[in-house]
């Protein structure tokens, strides 16, 4: 026997403003306070292996945001049919879907990002962020809520990953977005100056460096701590 | 509420069934796109064989199409070296990953021909596609050859998913770089081509079979080596067969 998931009860009013305050801190909460990388320390392996430079990572944050938004729609629009004891599955079936066809887009469309991406493309599946939206949220709220709440936590996400990308590739391949800041800087210093870049920001070594002094910053402000 | 496992069953077949014609649709509807973005990253990579990718980069999709109509023409040889004549059978259609499944010698092999601006009789290098095994999977370039058919022009290197930021190197203009102005033949005219060393950060600019290799990437560079030899041994009678056709005609 499997335990029923339990639809908790969020009180609506007839009409509530597609924006209301409730809604926005269904955005904003992911952001901050409750974010899924920094403090919920979920998708770190896609935020460590994307992030060496800044548009790889964007077109993974647009990815995941698209994917895990549409995901927690589709499955709070199916959560009352949906078999308790296949709904891991089912779960998996429509994310899967969903990341295929981001995918296949990206391969129409944008291929050069698709050669770069396609693997990590592929391992949204896995991403934690997604499932964990799903289970937690998707699965117990309304289709809009779901949506929002999914695009909040991708979003809280996303900020997070190019916060990392910025630093890695500015400080590892002296650019951002691939443009070489380090190179023009340096020139204005005269033509024997340069501004070296250092290799560990290349490697996820340094992502993780950067990911935990964002953690560090992050948690100073807010004051959370670890139970 | 608990579903009986006939309602499970059926949820699960109705849905298997919704989620596949999404997908097939999906893949349907973007083929034609796909398609023409796969085609013209070919004609990209063989491009970067002998310009750079800064020029591939700032050209448009169209620019790349006329760029490639006008300079580059092809043909197909058989690792005899003579060329396959047989009906249909053209460089572009080629698929060297399919063909590299086959025996040396059943194998077709492309050539692509890079004429000078504005001369299409004046060669100025050959592009000889190749394709092999890296540490996880699939990895292919194309090579050029200035017009001794000896001296290394460019090389594009390609790959399915080798480790990003390893062997996924291969890519990166930087490690190309590396082999403009290597030979394939040694003195003696025996093929030796040239092989990426393990370690990185040392200078072989006085030895004309050795790069660079890429640290923490020896078995992809092993994978690059073992391509480029099998690769140009398969090119060799008809590199030879050029470069005597070459001697013949300087006399």
């Amino acid at each position: 026997m499997s335990a029923e998931t339990i639809e908790k009860s969020v009180a609506v009013k007839p009409a509530e403003p597609l924006l209301s305050k409730r809604r926005r801190k269904l955005i904003s909460d992911p952001l901050i306070d409750d974010n899924p990388v920094t403090v919920q320390v979920l998708g770190i392996c896609s935020s460590l292996a994307v992030t060496t430079q800044m548009q790889p990572t964007l077109v993974m944050a647009i990815s995941v945001i698209f994917v895990v938004a549409l995901s927690n729609f589709a499955i709070s629009l199916m959560r009352n049919t949906i078999p308790a004891r296949v709904r891991i599955i089912v779960q998996l079936a429509v994310v899967a879907t969903l990341v295929t066809i981001v995918s296949e887009i990206l391969k129409a469309f944008a291929y050069d990002m698709y050669k770069e991406l396609s693997v990590f493309i592929g391992l949204i599946i896995t991403n934690c962020i997604v499932m964990g939206r799903l289970e937690a949220f998707a699965m117990g709220n309304k289709p809009y809520d779901s949506m929002l709440d999914g695009f909040g936590s991708a979003l809280g996400y996303s900020w997070i990953i190019l916060t990392v990308a910025f630093f890695r590739e500015l400080w590892g391949s002296g650019a951002v977005f691939g443009i070489p800041v380090f190179k023009y800087v340096s020139s204005l210093f005269g033509p024997d100056f340069n501004l070296a870049t250092n290799g560990l920001m290349v490697t996820p070594v340094g992502a993780f460096i950067i990911l935990g002094l964002i953690v560090w910053v992050q948690r100073t402000k807010t004051g959370y701590v670890e139970h | 509420m608990q579903q009986s496992n006939t309602y499970i069953i059926v949820y699960s077949a109705v849905l298997t069934i919704i989620l596949g014609l999404l997908l097939s649709g999906s893949a349907q509807v973007l083929g034609p796109w796909q398609q023409e973005a796969i085609a013209l990253d070919k004609k990209k990579q063989i491009l970067g064989a002998v310009i750079s990718a800064e020029e591939i980069e700032a050209m448009t999709p169209e620019e790349v199409n006329a760029f490639y109509s006008s300079r580059i023409s092809s043909t197909v040889v058989d690792i005899t070296g003579k060329e396959v004549t047989t009906e249909g059978v053209s460089a572009e259609k080629v698929e060297i990953a399919k063909d590299y499944k086959k025996a040396a010698e059943e194998r077709a092999y492309p050539i692509f021909i890079f004429h000078a601006e504005g001369k299409p009789e004046q060669v100025e290098s050959y592009i000889f596609p190749m394709y092999g095994a890296g540490l996880w999977d699939a990895i292919w370039g194309y090579l050029a050859l200035d017009t001794d058919l000896n001296t290394i022009a460019g090389i594009t290197l390609a790959h399915a998913a080798e480790t990003p930021g390893l062997g996924a190197r291969i890519t990166e203009g930087k490690v190309q770089e590396r082999y403009v102005g290597k030979k394939i033949f040694d003195e003696s005219g025996a093929l030796v081509t040239v092989m990426m060393q393990k370690g990185e950060n040392k200078d072989y600019s006085s030895e004309p079979h050795k790069v660079d290799g890429m640290s923490g990437a020896t078995i992809t560079g092993n994978g690059v080596n073992n391509m480029l030899k099998a690769y140009m041994g398969c090119y060799e009678a008809y590199i030879k067969s050029k470069s005597a056709s070459k001697v013949v005609a300087v006399l």
